[in-house]
């Protein structure tokens, strides 16, 4: 018997993101401090959908039936629990009376409210409080719907790493009485600048390979980009900032397709088939550098999709502006002046100038020692230079430092180029 | 033609699995159960609830908390299939996704008058 193609395929991800938006929904009805318990009765819901759903017909609007059965079960649970006082504060009035109890699950399940709840869960997962990498972690489980598992093979640690990670802080959720809340006022860009940060964290582990499977990654740019577009619904947090960070996603992700071959090797952006980059995200793109420059804002995410949107027109890697891109690092480097943007700035300037002044800004450059792209340029640029023999040894320092098949794949083809011709 | 049971075990830690796993095990499921359907050859199936689950033994009818066994032996599920002989219904089972998820298919003739 030949197993033939499904008809019954559901929406791609549908466990997945309505897992998140469900957990947002039902903590913000029975507060953050009951998350493990909204997280268990999303998954006894799911549960219950694949018992259903395998021998059945799948319903006609299966989000709709999944809602109910997690409403159905939060009232259950509502109705076992005596004390009201530990749950949201805004709510334990409210689902008191069995009269409004329904109601106010009912409600709270509304596409708006869903949507507001996933606001609400973004900044408190992202919340000072909590350390960065954690954010993302926490963000992932709590509203992406990934397990520790697939968290763990998304960071290269182990499921145990992740474990513990988010069980400390869900204590600290506890502890600092975190509450699901939109911040407002001043507090808002301090806090929103945190969000963006973990959704851009996010979205850069899904797009630099740190990991040798690289399906999971692509997940992680989409949901990054998913979660960043939510921000953009919403008055205020749809600020210029917020539309350029989206907009670099967009630029970024139009590429996926073409960053890779057959084989899943990396092609590098000189050599990439442009005709494979996506159109539709690169328009997107646009639209949103666009909403993102209408104020005189300018943030490292404004630059950084500047840089992107240059790639994205270009023709060519000749005819790409790289004047201008060039300018924009420098820019970017006052702003940011990290050594991972000066390294871009040396690139970008390899073309826009020569190859001699970016080796010499590229040798200039401190603390990026262990991280395998800076000894790869450098090499890049040597082998420009016909010095294949110093390309060759930074190329070997390169090789021992990255964990990825394909960046090593890549190395060693440059290593063995520079050997034939020696 | 005869009937056929097939019990399920094993498979899928549902408790640990993720909403994009148990999407994916739901559609591997369901597409061979339309498989079956297809062909004629399905009768009926349920999954069988984990929890909340009982044994009653002896003339006493004394009430246990459910099967005492380890997880991956605890019959998950079960469907009826019709088949000439037993050597077709093993057939009818190869595809089945719980061999995806390291559980086994148990194959019983269903005794008829």
């Amino acid at each position: 018997m030949v197993a033939s193609k499904s008809v019954y395929e559901l929406t791609d991800h549908l466990f997945r993101h309505e897992a998140g938006k469900m957990v947002s929904v039902l903590s913000r009805l029975l507060g953050l401090q009951n998350l493990e318990t909204a997280q268990d009765i999303v998954q006894d819901t799911l549960l219950q959908a694949m018992s259903t759903w395998s021998y059945n017909t799948i319903p006609e609007n299966p989000s709709a039936w999944l809602y109910r059965v997690a409403k159905n079960k939060a009232i259950d649970f509502l109705r076992r629990q005596k004390r009201f006082k530990e749950l949201a504060p805004q709510y334990s009035y409210l689902l008191q009376s069995e009269y409004i109890l329904t109601s106010t699950v009912n409600n709270l399940f509304l596409e708006d409210e869903i949507q507001d709840s996933q606001l609400r869960m973004m900044f408190a997962c992202c919340h000072p409080a909590i350390t960065e990498e954690s954010q993302v972690a926490l963000t992932l489980k709590t509203l992406c719907g990934l397990n520790a598992s697939e968290i763990a093979r998304a960071f290269l640690t182990n499921e145990e790493t992740i474990n513990k990670r988010i069980y400390r802080n869900k204590d600290k959720i506890k502890q600092q009485k975190i509450e699901l809340t939109v911040p407002q006022g001043k507090e808002l860009p301090e806090r929103l600048d945190g969000v963006l940060k973990s959704l851009y964290l996010l979205f850069n582990e899904g797009y630099n390979s740190s990991q040798p499977d690289h399906l999971i990654r692509e997940d992680l740019c989409q949901e990054a980009m998913r979660l960043a577009y939510i921000l953009t619904t919403h008055v205020g947090t749809n600020l210029s900032i917020t539309n350029a960070l989206l907009s670099l996603m967009c630029f970024q992700a139009s590429r996926l397709q073409a960053r890779l071959d057959d084989k899943g090797n990396i092609i590098l952006l000189k050599y990439q088939d442009r005709s494979k980059w996506y159109q539709p995200l690169i328009k997107k793109g646009i639209t949103y550098l666009q909403i993102a420059t209408m104020d005189s804002e300018v943030s490292a995410y404004h630059l950084e999709a500047a840089i992107a949107s240059l790639h994205a027109v270009a023709s060519s890697f000749e005819k790409t502006d790289w004047k201008s891109i060039y300018d924009l690092y420098e820019t970017l480097y006052r702003l940011r002046p990290e050594p991972i943007v000066a390294l871009n700035k040396a690139i970008a300037s390899a073309y826009a100038m020569n190859k001699q002044n970016a080796l010499d800004q590229l040798l200039h450059i401190k603390g990026l020692e262990n991280y395998y792209l800076y000894h790869t340029s450098i090499g890049e640029i040597y082998f420009e230079l016909q010095n294949k023999q110093m390309a060759k040894k930074f190329y070997e320092t390169a090789l021992g430092l990255t964990t990825s098949k394909q960046e090593q794949q890549l190395l060693k083809n440059k290593i063995s180029n520079c050997e034939a011709v020696q | 033609m005869k009937d056929y049971m097939f019990l399920f075990r094993g498979g899928l830690d549902f408790t640990k699995a993720s909403p994009e796993q148990l999407q994916q095990a739901m559609a591997n499921w369901k597409n061979w159960v339309e498989e079956l359907k297809k062909e004629g050859v399905y009768n009926s199936g349920e999954r069988l609830v984990r929890n909340d689950a009982a044994v009653v033994k002896g003339s006493a009818r004394q009430v246990l908390d459910g099967p005492y066994t380890e997880s991956k032996e605890i019959v998950g599920g079960y469907i009826s299939i019709k088949a000439e002989n037993l050597k077709q219904a093993i057939e009818i089972s190869k595809d089945c996704p719980i061999f995806n998820y390291d559980g086994n298919v148990e194959i019983r003739e269903v005794a008829k008058m």
